[in-house]
């Protein structure tokens, strides 16, 4: 029943606002405006205050502002020093009045200036502005919300805290706000109790920021009942941390792997079905980047609204680029080294530089921004403090699923039945009626076309530079042999282990020692066994 | 036959004559060496700053040359190859005859020409933010020393605008820049009560990729309840990789700012920077600095190069000032001669970008301005912190206590750049 009533008040209180909105802010703008006004103030120290005062007003104006503020979007005129939101469009800026939220003219770039700020406000902001947005009817908002007010741990936002507490139905939502509630109960109650219950409320909660607080407590006290009940928990806490940042930490290696796969895989069928040192792989790998970019290109400034859809257009485009440079290339130079394993290896060198230095030439040397589509920013945040990030998880499914295409061409395909045919006895091959030169050809092209598109995906996570390729020629080599010539499972087991082992050990190594004893696993490695993890057996393999 | 003879000796001398005119054509244009890499892994950076001088010499030539005489640009590519950039060096000036050289960018790439251009008492102007811990006679050092970029910048990070951070993380690429800058810095912070504990060091290959597991390390470094930030001397590509993982890993500037000393607009101009707003970059210039002469350089710097989309950057500050300074330097001194050249240049001003004035002190280091920018998400910085003036930049940091002693002067009475008492009588005579 006051449950009822009370929701009957704020209904009546809401349409009467509603009403008389146009009224009050008539009587209220000069107020409200001048307090806005206050914000335009090159010391950072008194625009901390001004916000404060902003806030105080209680005003529902107010979450605009601050927002407008957050953004980099509060500006103030030259001219006259008035405050606005802004809005860019093109290249002017639309004005908004904060106090009436009318759109009120434009200026240039030169009119207006910005009101910067720093991290320390951009703290104080997003405390504030949670502790405005708590009983948001978005739920997504109400949990951003729930997250600032733990991380500003402002003893003002109690009240609100509790309030919020009582309305809010998702469960998810709730148990970030409980989170909050316990952080401010813990950091500012004076009654050793409720520290003491808070203290075991966020013992539920296992994630680095609550072991941060809980640290600060401990130093913090000088209370031993409070220390006490405090490190215990922290200790528990801190366990279950460790035993989540190995599944992290393989996760990692899963995910480094993926990437060695990507980058490997192609030469898995260049150098590894047809023998080929093509030095030049790491190319295929960039021109595929590159064609991301130009893909990315075209979306920007022809179809903006389906960026997210770009890397879907640019695989079959990257596949068929470096697909028909990879055919160029074997009927252009490497037919006819077939046999002399040094020379192409020196021809496919110097044509790295050359392809290097001609996107150089044409792109220029500095990075091309290629973006990450929405569905491949930001990650998974457990409440273990475990982050998955979307883009990693993306590649991992990415590279399983290549490798899966792979097995199934190779496997099921007529082509891929000339392909083994060829690689396995040439000179039957021919006899029985293959044309093995454009076999020869084709599976160049198909490995060319695998770089392509791994290139597509490294794009996602690495610079596009011409030097691209470069940084990915060495670690696709050492897959391949490592895994084991001639064999697409070899490479994949191959991958994963090196991925993980140098995960696994970087955390006691150092990335750089690391890098350095997997190598040395490696060469040890190779020496007990010369052809890798998985070897080919068979005729051909001997000649 | 006596007549083809004399068509012959007419023909040479003709010839002759031809070759003496290229000659004087030639003494009549003063050369300016230009080594940058224009291929290899450094011309992501290195292009522009060749671009920069060219700019700078078509402006010069516009105005009529120097000393009646035209500029004439000398290109070479050392192609990140840090021997050949000795090599190159020496085809400059023994070769080419070049009267002074802007060139270098890594620090290795200057230990490289540092022997050569002493030996050939040829001069360099380099343009990069370094490490300090050196000064020599024939090199003048246009970007910033330690104290004019990281001390600083460290100082922001532990003050109250800046977060107050009581724990740092020192990631860097693993070469002497960091390395040494990061042993002045543990140094500088534990003289400000740091403790030794509560300091994470960690170096990476040059091109690191995968940078997971060290931004979950920063984020464990950062639980222990104490207020945490990154000071980077990442250089180079592993940058961009390094920035994406810290966005979606979700690491704020406001929960853990990384303060960065190699990334500027150029560095941020293939990067989706909306997810970075607030982490914090330590130059001496910005490309958003409000200065009437930075519009200018601005202006002629999108003229020259065709595209209206390129950024400006901090070594093109510093490109900027040594150009300046060394033609007025070839001014007062009435002559392109080092020597004459190098003692014309201490006490010399330029008007520097950001609204102050540069000026080339005797250790052969500038005066300079200190500024800390936040990224913003248009890919440039927002200046948040500036020092009141011009810091004067240190050859020698105080915070080694091995090279606290030493002093660089290349004036009476000490003549030296790393000595700890005057030197005057050893004073080279060429």
């Amino acid at each position: 029943m006051t449950i009822l009533s009370k929701f009957s008040w704020l209904a009546l209180f809401a349409v009467l606002v509603a009403f008389t909105a146009p009224v009050q802010n008539v009587a209220h703008a000069d107020e409200f405006s001048k307090i806005v006004q206050t914000l335009n103030t090159k010391s950072k120290k008194k625009l901390g205050k001004a916000i404060d005062a902003v806030v105080a007003t209680g005003d529902e104006r107010a979450v605009p502002v601050l927002e407008a503020l957050l953004e980099g979007k509060l500006f103030y005129r030259k001219t006259d020093n008035q405050v606005f939101i802004t809005e860019k469009s093109g290249k002017v800026y639309l004005l908004t009045d904060p106090s009436t939220g009318k759109e009120i003219g434009e200026a240039t770039r030169k009119e207006a200036k910005k009101i910067g700020i720093n991290n320390r406000l951009r703290g104080q902001l997003k405390g504030a502005l949670g502790g405005m947005t708590l009983m948001s009817p978005d739920a997504e908002k109400r949990l951003k919300a729930a997250n600032d007010v733990f991380k500003a741990g402002d003893p003002a936002m109690l009240k609100i805290l509790k309030k919020a507490l009582l309305r809010e139905e998702d469960g998810t939502v709730k148990e970030r706000m409980n989170r909050a509630l316990a952080a401010i109960e813990l950091e500012h109650a004076k009654d050793l109790q409720i520290r003491l219950l808070a203290v075991q409320k966020l013992g539920e909660y296992t994630d680095p920021e609550v072991a941060a607080l809980l640290n600060k407590i401990i130093a913090g006290t000088k209370d031993e009942q409070l220390i006490a009940s405090a490190t215990e928990t922290l200790s528990d806490v801190e366990s279950s941390l460790a035993s989540w940042a190995i599944v992290g930490n393989l996760f990692q290696g899963v995910s480094l792997g993926s990437v060695l796969l990507l980058a490997a895989v192609g030469l898995a069928i260049t150098f590894g079905v047809m023998g080929v040192i093509n030095m030049a792989h790491g190319e295929m790998v960039m021109l595929g980047a590159y064609t991301t970019f130009m893909v990315q290109e075209v979306f920007r400034n022809y179809f903006p609204g389906a960026f997210d859809w770009s890397l879907l257009v640019a695989l079959p485009a990257a596949f068929l680029v470096t697909g028909l440079v990879g055919i160029a290339i074997e009927r252009g130079i490497i037919r006819w080294l077939y046999g002399r394993p040094l020379e192409t290896l020196l021809a496919t060198w110097g044509l790295s530089l050359v392809l290097q230095q001609i996107i150089r030439s044409f792109f220029g040397p500095t990075n091309q921004e290629v973006g990450n589509p929405s569905w491949m920013s930001g990650a998974i945040e457990t409440s273990t403090g475990l982050v998955l990030t979307y883009n990693r998880i993306w590649i991992i499914l990415f590279s399983l699923a290549v490798i899966a295409l792979l097995a199934v061409i190779a496997r099921r395909t007529m082509f891929g039945l000339q392909m083994r045919a060829v690689t396995q006895n040439r000179a039957m091959a021919n006899s029985m009626g293959i044309r093995s030169g454009w076999v020869d050809a084709l599976t160049f092209a198909l490995g060319s076309g695998i770089a392509g598109i791994a290139g597509v995906a490294l794009s996602q996570i690495d610079n596009v530079s011409p030097n691209l390729g470069q940084s990915y020629i060495i670690d696709s080599f050492m897959v391949v042999v490592f895994g084991g010539v001639g064999n697409l499972w070899g490479t994949l087991v191959g991958a994963f282990s090196l991925g993980i082992a140098n995960k696994f050990m970087e955390p006691y190594a150092g990335a750089v020692l690391g890098k350095i004893l997997v190598l040395v696993g490696i060469i040890l490695f190779i020496q007990k066994r010369p052809r890798g993890l998985f070897a080919l057996k068979g005729r051909a393999v001997e000649a | 036959m006596k007549k083809t003879v004399k068509t012959l000796l007419g023909a040479g001398a003709i010839a002759l004559s031809g070759l003496a005119a290229t000659a004087v054509q030639a003494a009549d244009t003063i050369k300016v060496g230009v080594l940058h890499s224009l291929s290899g892994t450094m011309a992501i950076s290195e292009t522009t700053l060749k671009d920069t001088v060219l700019m700078m010499v078509e402006g010069q030539n516009k105005k009529g040359g120097l000393l009646g005489k035209k500029l004439e640009a000398v290109v070479v590519d050392p192609a990140s190859n840090w021997p050949l950039f000795a090599e190159k060096t020496r085809e400059l000036i023994e070769k080419e005859g070049v009267d002074v050289i802007f060139g270098c960018w890594t620090s290795v790439s200057r230990k490289s020409v540092l022997p050569v251009v002493e030996e050939l008492n040829g001069m360099l102007f380099y343009p990069v933010q370094y490490e300090g811990e050196e000064s020599s006679r024939n090199v003048f050092y246009t970007g910033a020393a330690p104290n004019q970029q990281a001390i600083p910048a460290v100082d922001y990070l532990l003050s109250e605008d800046g977060g107050g951070a009581e724990r740092i993380v020192l990631l860097g690429t693993d070469y002497v820049y960091p390395r040494t800058t990061n042993k002045i810095l543990r140094s500088y912070l534990n003289a400000k009560g740091i403790k030794d504990a509560d300091i994470m060091e960690n170096y990476t290959p040059f091109g690191h990729s995968d940078w997971q597991t060290i931004v979950a390390d920063v984020k464990k470094f950062a639980s222990a309840g104490k207020k945490t930030a990154v000071v980077s001397t990442i250089n180079g590509d592993a940058n961009v990789p390094f920035y994406k993982e810290l966005g979606n890993q979700g690491i704020k500037a406001e929960d853990i700012p990384v303060v960065a000393f190699s990334v500027g607009e150029e560095e941020l101009a293939g990067l989706d920077t909306a997810p970075l707003v607030g982490h914090l970059a330590a130059w001496n210039y910005f490309m958003s600095v409000d200065a009437p002469e930075n519009e200018e350089f601005i202006t002629a710097w999108k003229k020259f190069i065709k595209d209206d989309k390129r950024v400006t950057n901090d070594p093109m500050e510093a490109t900027y000032i040594g150009f300046k300074m060394w033609t007025q330097a070839v001014k007062q001194a009435g002559s392109t001669n080092v020597d004459a050249v190098r003692q014309a240049m201490y006490g010399q001003k330029v008007k520097n970008l950001t609204g102050g004035v540069a000026v080339m002190n005797t250790n052969h280091h500038l005066s300079k301005p200190v500024l800390i920018g936040e990224i913003q998400d248009d890919g440039q910085f927002d200046i948040v912190w500036q020092t009141e003036g011009e810091v004067v930049g240190d050859a020698w940091s105080d915070f080694i206590p091995e090279s606290a002693k030493l002093t660089a002067d290349w004036t009476y009475p000490w003549v030296c750049g790393n000595c700890s008492k005057p030197n005057f009588e050893k004073m080279p005579t060429n």
